[in-house]
């Protein structure tokens, strides 16, 4: 077992995803070719009879961040998060982690990597009903042979940094379903694996327990720097705690990107339908959209902006001091760029046009 | 004969049954086969009953020899501990009551010695066989046939080859007994587990659970309510296959109802068949009680 929370990121192994297919059938083997070469999940379906749950994925999970996959019910979401820790077994691919594949362990190697380097929260919380909310949380521990003298302080100590401290002897159906899903990531976190694996945990849930489970997840995990696998169908969830993006239909990935280039430059209408509707003020961040310093010595605004900074929340200060433009500082702190009223608007309500070289959102840390 | 048949030949009249010497000589090539192996291994046989026969005797010295008060203050123990309901308790406390009043306290010990035996023998038989049935799809699609045979089958007949076996006595009645019963056990142990919740399984797999983490850390405690139907099921079939068992020697209440049917004496069969209604109806609600009280922490709702 290492402790890997104490690692940097930088010296971490992602998850890599190589050429994944996954066909359900008695008879995967046989069709793996053909999908290969282009039979689509419906000619698959109909014909043979066997459904197409993956096809060629490939993925990079990056270490300490999390990666959201995102799709429409029954676009493979599921299914693809299970792969990563061998509940379901690829049809075809490699799924590496640490240099090793997944698919290759054994299945003694397999519990093992379940048991320290995985942790997974589920929709329905699938919590033991039969355990206390101490008990659910040690349960990953027990499942490894610690006694409880010892896991007993371990699961206090996540149970209250989910904030459930005082419910530890209830059972789960005495708690709401925002409760129980604080038991499920307390159960997660308790593993102490790099690993997080959420299939819509927070789905489930109402809109404003949903929200401040958000919050919960992205405090901890500034803290703890997981490789954080979440899937969701909830776009404006997928660019509040992801990272990256991956969007996810009838199996195969459409586009990976930040919140920013998906909904900026969506790869095709699919995906363009799919952002329509976004808040697109939460979204952009004031970098993106700045015009270059003007030549020469001119006086640039006073107001001074991060660029990392969102539409919504600059428009707010540019109001606030009643000013019509500000500065854009890079993340050296130096002015990259001039930023004005009318320039945030335009981009707020309509596809932006943006020329690629402004857009330097590699660079940028996570706000 | 052939002219009641519309005037049909003979072999569209009569069904065409193999010939009537074909037929005794198939019987009694079973038959005896069947003896000789019996005789063979007589011995074999006696010594695995033995301990059957040690424990029969053990628990029905234990219920007849001890006082009367003791046993009472026992099983309302038991009672209470199961089903934690005083109303129950009390309901108990008045049948055992009448039992004894009634002068049958001794024949009832008798016939709770031999339903306990058998319960415990099925369970320990069912518990297993039923959560192998839950792991593989193949040997339920085998066993369920087996088990439906089982349970059509007229329960007298599980006495013939018991008494072929084994002879007449108590060990061959507990045998018929528990193989009457066990049925219900192996079933409702397959069914709960197979109906536990996939999520929380998948839940266990994910965390590297092992199977026999599975089996005792979620599928047996969350199938418990289920499996204890199934007990409740066991004791009850039991219980009504004593009376039957009571043919091939097995004493108590059911011996006394055999004889009562053979001399027409109509209180004594009464009396004997309520005093088996008073100790079901006392076993199905302490067991149903604790089933219930096993599923306490899903039946909370929350706020
Ligand atoms: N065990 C299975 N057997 C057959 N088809 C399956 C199985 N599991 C999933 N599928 C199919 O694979 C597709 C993707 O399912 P899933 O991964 O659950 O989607 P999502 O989680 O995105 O809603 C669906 O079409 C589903 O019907
Ligand atoms: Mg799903």
């Amino acid at each position: 077992m290492t402790d890997s929370t104490s690692n940097a990121p930088e010296n971490r192994s992602g998850i890599e995803i190589r050429d994944l297919y996954k066909i359900f059938g008695p008879n995967a083997d046989r069709y793996v070719d053909a999908v290969k070469n282009g039979m689509s999940k419906d000619e698959l379906n109909d014909k043979h009879n066997h459904v197409l749950g993956l096809q060629n994925i490939n993925l990079e999970l990056p270490p300490g961040q999390i990666s959201v996959i995102m799709g429409l019910s029954g676009s493979g979401k599921s299914t693809l998060i299970r792969h990563i820790n061998g509940l379901i077994m690829p049809t075809a691919g490699e799924i590496l982690y640490n240099g090793r594949d997944v698919m290759q362990m054994t299945t003694d190697e397999l519990r093992e990597f379940r048991r320290h380097e995985t942790a997974m929260v589920f929709q329905k919380f699938a919590l033991l009903p039969h355990r206390t909310v101490l008990e659910n949380t040690r349960y990953g521990l027990d499942i490894q042979g610690i006694d409880a003298a010892k896991s007993n302080p371990i699961a206090r100590k996540w149970i209250d940094r989910v904030g459930l401290s005082g419910y530890e002897d209830y059972y789960p159906n005495q708690l709401s379903g925002g409760m129980q899903q604080r038991v499920g990531l307390a159960r997660a976190l308790a593993n102490d694996a790099d690993i997080l694996l959420m299939d819509e945990a927070f789905s489930a849930l109402d809109p404003l327990i949903r929200m401040d489970m958000q919050k919960v997840l992205l405090d901890l995990q500034a803290e703890l720097k997981k490789t954080i696998v979440f899937i969701t169908h909830d776009l404006d969830e997928a660019l509040r705690l992801g990272d990256t993006i991956a969007i996810l239909r009838d199996g195969a990935v459409e586009q990976v990107g930040t919140g920013q280039e998906i909904v900026l430059h969506p790869a095709n209408d699919y995906i363009a339908e799919f952002v329509r509707e976004v808040n697109r003020g939460r979204v952009i961040r004031a970098a993106t959209v700045a015009t270059p310093l003007p030549e020469g010595d001119v006086a640039l605004p006073k107001l001074r902006l991060k660029g990392t900074t969102t539409l919504e929340l600059a428009a707010r200060k540019l109001a606030d001091k009643d000013v019509r433009n500000a500065t854009v500082l890079d993340k050296n702190g130096r002015p990259m760029g001039v930023i004005d009223m009318h320039t945030m608007l335009t981009a707020m309500v309509t596809p932006a046009e943006v020329d690629e070289g402004d857009d330097d959102l590699d660079e940028e840390d996570a706000a | 004969m052939a002219a009641s048949c519309w005037g049909l030949p003979e072999l569209l009249c009569e069904f065409p049954a193999l010939p009537n010497k074909t037929l005794r000589l198939m019987r009694m090539g079973i038959d005896n086969g069947f003896r000789d192996i019996v005789r063979h291994y007589s011995d074999q046989i006696d010594a695995a009953t033995r301990p059957l026969q040690w424990f029969l005797n053990t628990l029905e010295n234990a219920f007849t020899n001890t006082p009367w008060f003791v046993v009472l203050a026992v099983i309302l123990g038991v009672v209470w501990l199961a089903s934690r309901s005083i109303k129950i308790v009390i309901g108990s406390a008045i049948g055992m009551c009448l039992i004894g009043v009634f002068g049958l306290w001794e024949d009832t010990m008798t016939t709770l010695a031999m339903v306990a035996v058998a319960t415990l023998i099925a369970i320990a038989l069912g518990l297993p066989i039923g959560i192998l049935a839950a792991r593989s799809d193949r040997f339920q699609s085998v066993l369920s046939p087996v088990l439906d045979v089982m349970q059509t089958m007229p329960s007298f007949v599980y006495l013939i080859p018991v008494v072929v076996i084994f002879g007449i006595g108590k060990v061959p009645g507990v045998i018929a007994v528990v193989i009457y019963a066990v049925p219900p056990m192996i079933r409702l142990t397959n069914l709960g587990i197979r109906l536990v919740d996939k999520e929380v399984i998948e839940a266990a797999d994910a965390f590297g659970a092992s199977s026999r983490q599975k089996l005792w850390g979620v599928q047996l405690p969350l199938s418990l309510p289920t499996i204890m139907a199934g007990v409740n099921q066991t004791i009850m079939m039991a219980l009504a296959m004593v009376v039957v068992a009571s043919m091939v020697g097995v004493g108590g209440l059911g011996k006394n109802v055999l004889q009562a049917i053979n001399n027409q004496f109509f209180t004594i069969g009464f009396l004997n068949g309520f005093a088996l209604v008073a100790i079901a109806i006392i076993f199905d609600r302490a067991s149903q009680a604790f089933g219930k009280r096993l599923q306490k922490h899903s039946e909370v709702g929350h706020d």
